[in-house]
């Protein structure tokens, strides 16, 4: 229907080993102080991979690395067979040239220019016509659903509409790689899960090969086809993200989003896990039946009880303690396999007050129900590797 | 908390509350515009009225006046030509001793004006290392000519639009050039089409600040371009001179140059206004 | 999106361009115009007389033109010194002139043109009876003079030793113009300033002569000479002897100058 629409790429090969002239291979080290940054990142063509780690853990200089921003000691950067980075080779090529677009936390919208002449800068740099480029602009504009604010200036758009328009403008330069930091970050509440749901949309639809930097969970479980778990400077755990949530292997990849994940896929009443059971909750976005899904729930909402309690439409498992950890003001109760329970209980926590866990009087072994009322429990899409 | 701050902002960009200024701060705002203000008005009281067009369209001045017209323009040029890629250079090379670059732009603000024209005169004189050069290679006399009026402005002019300048690139960042560079922008490109419009309302002022110094510039003039009527003579030069012998034509001199700093300065504002708007 | 891309441009360059053909014009403007072009570097406080003379000359000689530049002394040497292509240099003191001598920038010997005196000068009709230096001295009459640094305020200080008195002045200040203006707008009660400069107020204050005022380093003197290497030494010899000349005495004296 559009003739400028690029060709979709093809979804990677499921399994098969990346080819070295395919998609993006990064290697980098550098120090910092006493911060040793080593990680090697690779992401397939059409793949969609979220580096998942706490501030400081190098998720920043990995990106400014990428994207030609800044040089470290030692690295290795191809991209479709170029060679972006070789520090070993001397090979440094600059930011312009590297066909690797960016959308970070802030719009950073031009100033100086409407929505459509923002969107069409890309194009127009690389040497399309005035009115080509426009054209382009204007398509990306209505992808993202902002094609009525075209016209407008920055200053006149909200922070949601802003960042709908730098995501037409990263894609509008058809980019071989896209560089997605925080993008969700600088957003109120209210806006970031429909900007998530068109990029997701965007992302999607193109076949966009594309790295995410994000320390928030439900980013990575939107849009990521894999994740790669960063601490301290390493790369700590990496796989497919339903895998990497389902069975953290790290420590730090169970904690890391502080909340319980259970996957499943999308049903009308919230989700249905694989063992045939549902756990009742709110889609946050657009989600269809039957689409991969996962369901989130805060441990703090989680309430603890000796004995299974009725009444109330709520979400009731029986699980088996396998510890405590002392949270700050609160306790966290984390939860082992249990023979009578789902085995997507597992690893589930529950954060309850010191007090509470007095009377109630529980340790490690003990059998205990977990409830969480179905308003407090979200369902978003989890991103599947198209075949 | 995101959200409060969201509306919070949203409220103020609507921009009808006006939030009151601490009483302290009116007190010494009203005396400092009092000092300059007040004198200037007293400029307009000391005026002899009924001369003041004979005053005013004397050969001379309307020679100084057309003369610190052109040449404040060309210096306003050569600032924006020479000031704007220094300005970039400060504000973004990583250079080791650029804080001393820095320092080094900045004493003309603190040189007394005369000094910078004997300076000036030391150099390009016909006996100075430059001039020499100049004179033996090309026959050109620098001292005594408009081109030395202009070379003596922009010496003294030039800090006031790399300051100003500097200050909005630091302002806005480089976070717009790395955007325009991952959308495919060389570095001269996203200069052009980035950077500097980015910064316009910083050039406009910038520009506007190294005019008004331009035009007010005395010593620096006298001590190296001289004062020669139609040649080198300025506004300012010429009210010196009127000075010593005629207060009323200097007086009244003064009150057109006031009038034409003025009329830029408000041109240039609304101006400026209007095209961010 | 095109405009401030074309606009910043276009304005520069008109803006470059002006200046350019301004610097160009002037460089060539002392061959340019009809005839010679005599460059006179005189000391401030002889432009009126100066203006007036040169007036005179250009009709005496046909096709030549006089253009000044008039500053301070001190300034107007260094020029000189510089290079700066000035014809006659005329200053108000003979350090200034000695400045230019011994750089080797004046051909000949400079020729001392006239001279100038200190007077007290005070309010019409002399209100507070003033007479003499002496006369200043004290609490109840306040004074201006010039800074010891300044030529005025140099001539002032010897004849402070000439009189033996050390004066009480309420400011120093940097031009003799700033001490008539004190007078003037009676801010004090007495100020010392030139003879020349109290004849230009034209009845707004009164001189007062003193003895003291020609003891040595007291006058002022204004000499003139001809600048080395000028291209227009002859036209320079010419108007240094019609400034001495009898035309230009008169004028001379007519401002308050001492003729010699």
């Amino acid at each position: 229907m559009n003739p400028l629409r690029r060709w979709r790429r093809p979804g990677a090969p499921s399994g098969g080993a990346l080819r070295p002239e395919e998609g993006l291979h990064a290697r980098v080290t550098t120090h910092r102080g006493d911060f040793v940054l080593d990680v090697a990142v690779d992401v397939a063509p059409g793949e969609v991979v979220a580096v998942l780690g706490p501030n400081g853990s190098g998720k920043s200089t990995l990106l400014g690395t990428l994207a030609g921003l800044h040089a470290p000691e030692d690295a290795r950067v191809t991209l479709g067979g170029r060679t972006l980075t070789d520090t070993a080779a001397g090979i440094a090529v600059p930011a312009h040239r590297r066909r690797i677009g960016l959308l970070s936390q802030q719009a950073l919208l031009f100033p100086h220019l409407c929505a459509r002449d923002n969107v069409a800068f890309g194009p127009r740099c690389a040497g399309r016509g005035r009115r080509t480029a426009a054209a382009i602009a204007q398509d990306r504009l209505a992808e993202v659903g902002v094609a009525e604010l075209a016209d407008r200036r920055p200053a006149a758009l909200s922070g949601g509409q802003a960042q709908r328009v730098a995501i037409a403008r990263a894609l509008a330069v058809e980019p071989d790689l896209l560089l997605l930091d925080e993008p969700f970050g600088a957003l109120d509440v209210d806006a970031a899960p429909a900007v998530r749901s068109v990029l997701r949309r965007v992302v999607r639809d193109t076949g966009q090969t594309t790295l995410l930097v994000t320390h928030d969970v439900l980013d990575a479980v939107v849009l990521a086809d894999r994740l790669v778990v960063l601490a301290d400077g390493a790369v700590v755990e990496q796989g497919p993200t339903a895998e990497v949530l389902a069975r953290p292997r790290s420590a730090f990849a169970a904690r890391i989003a502080g909340l319980d994940l259970v996957p499943g896929a999308a049903a009308p009443e919230g989700l249905a896990t694989p063992d045939g059971g549902t756990v009742h909750g709110v889609a946050s976005e657009d989600v269809a039946p039957g689409e991969p899904a996962v369901a989130v729930f805060a441990p703090s909402a989680v309430a603890v009880h000796r004995e299974r309690p009725g009444g109330s439409p709520r979400n009731v498992l029986p699980v088996r303690l396998a510890g405590l950890e002392p949270r700050g003001e609160v306790v966290r109760l984390r939860a082992g396999p249990s023979p009578g329970g789902p085995p997507w209980a597992e690893g589930l926590a529950a954060d309850v007050t010191p007090a509470a866990v007095a009377e109630l009087g529980v340790g490690p072994g003990d059998d205990l129900w977990f409830a969480v009322k179905a308003t407090e429990v979200s369902v978003h899409p989890v991103r599947r590797r198209r075949t | 908390m995101t959200q409060a701050g969201a509306r919070g902002s949203r409220g103020s960009r609507g921009g009808t509350a006006t939030l009151a200024l601490p009483w302290p701060v009116w007190v010494p705002a009203v005396v400092g515009f009092g000092l300059i203000a007040v004198p200037v008005a007293g400029l307009v009281v000391r005026t002899n009225w009924p001369d003041f067009g004979a005053l005013v369209t004397t050969d001379a001045a309307l020679d100084a006046l057309w003369l610190s017209l052109r040449t404040g323009l060309a210096s306003t040029a050569l600032c924006l030509l020479l000031g704007t890629p220094l300005a970039l250079v400060l504000a973004r090379s990583r250079l080791p001793g650029i804080a001393v670059v820095r320092s080094i732009v900045l004493l003309p603000l603190v040189l007394p004006p005369v000094v910078g024209g004997l300076t000036l005169l030391f150099l390009l004189g016909r006996t100075g290392p430059l001039g020499r050069l100049l004179d033996a290679w090309f026959g050109i006399t620098v001292p005594f000519t408009t081109g030395a009026v202009v070379i003596a402005q922009t010496f003294v002019a030039m800090p006031f639009l790399v300051v100003s300048l500097e200050g909005a690139l630091r302002t806005a960042g480089e976070r717009y050039e790395v955007v325009a560079a991952t959308l495919g922008a060389t570095p001269l490109t996203a200069l052009r089409r980035v950077t500097v419009p980015v910064v316009l309302p910083g050039l406009v002022s910038g520009s506007v600040l190294a005019f008004a110094r331009a035009l007010g510039e005395f010593g620096a003039t006298i001590a190296f371009a001289g004062n020669l009527q139609g040649t080198t003579q300025t506004l300012p030069l010429l009210i010196y001179i009127q000075s010593q012998n005629d207060l009323d034509g200097a007086v009244a001199m003064s009150l057109v140059l006031v009038v034409v700093a003025v009329l830029v300065i408000v041109a240039t504002r609304t101006r400026d206004v209007s095209g961010v708007r | 999106m095109t405009r401030p891309r074309t606009l910043v441009p276009t304005t520069l360059a008109a803006a470059l361009l002006l200046g350019v053909a301004a610097c160009g014009g002037a460089s060539g403007e002392p061959q340019a115009a009809a005839g010679r072009t005599l460059t006179v570097s005189a000391a401030a406080s002889l432009t009126d007389v100066y203006q007036e003379l040169g007036a005179q000359f250009e009709q005496a000689e046909p096709g030549v033109t006089v253009r000044f530049n008039f500053g301070g002394s001190d300034t107007l040497a260094q020029q000189v010194v510089q290079g700066a292509p000035a014809d006659v240099l005329a200053t108000a003191s003979t350090r200034t002139m000695q400045t230019a001598q011994q750089a080797g920038r004046i051909a000949g010997e400079p020729v001392t043109s006239a001279t100038n005196r200190l007077q007290v000068a005070v309010p019409p009709g002399n209100p507070k009876g003033l007479a003499g230096l002496a006369s200043l001295v004290g609490p109840q009459v306040t004074e201006s003079v010039c800074a010891p640094a300044v030529p005025c305020g140099a001539a002032t200080e010897a004849a402070e030793r000439a009189a033996g008195i050390t004066l009480d002045p309420v400011s120093e200040e940097q031009d003799v113009r700033a001490v008539l203006q004190r007078v003037i707008t009676r801010n004090v009660d007495a100020g010392l300033v030139y003879v020349t400069d109290v004849r230009s107020a034209d009845g707004q204050v009164q001189g007062l002569d003193f003895p003291e005022a020609t003891a040595p380093g007291a006058a002022q003197s204004y000499l003139v000479g001809a600048v080395a290497g000028s291209p227009h030494g002859d036209l320079a010899t010419r108007w240094i002897a019609f400034v001495t000349g009898p035309q230009g005495d008169a004028a001379l004296r007519q401002a308050g100058f001492t003729v010699p």
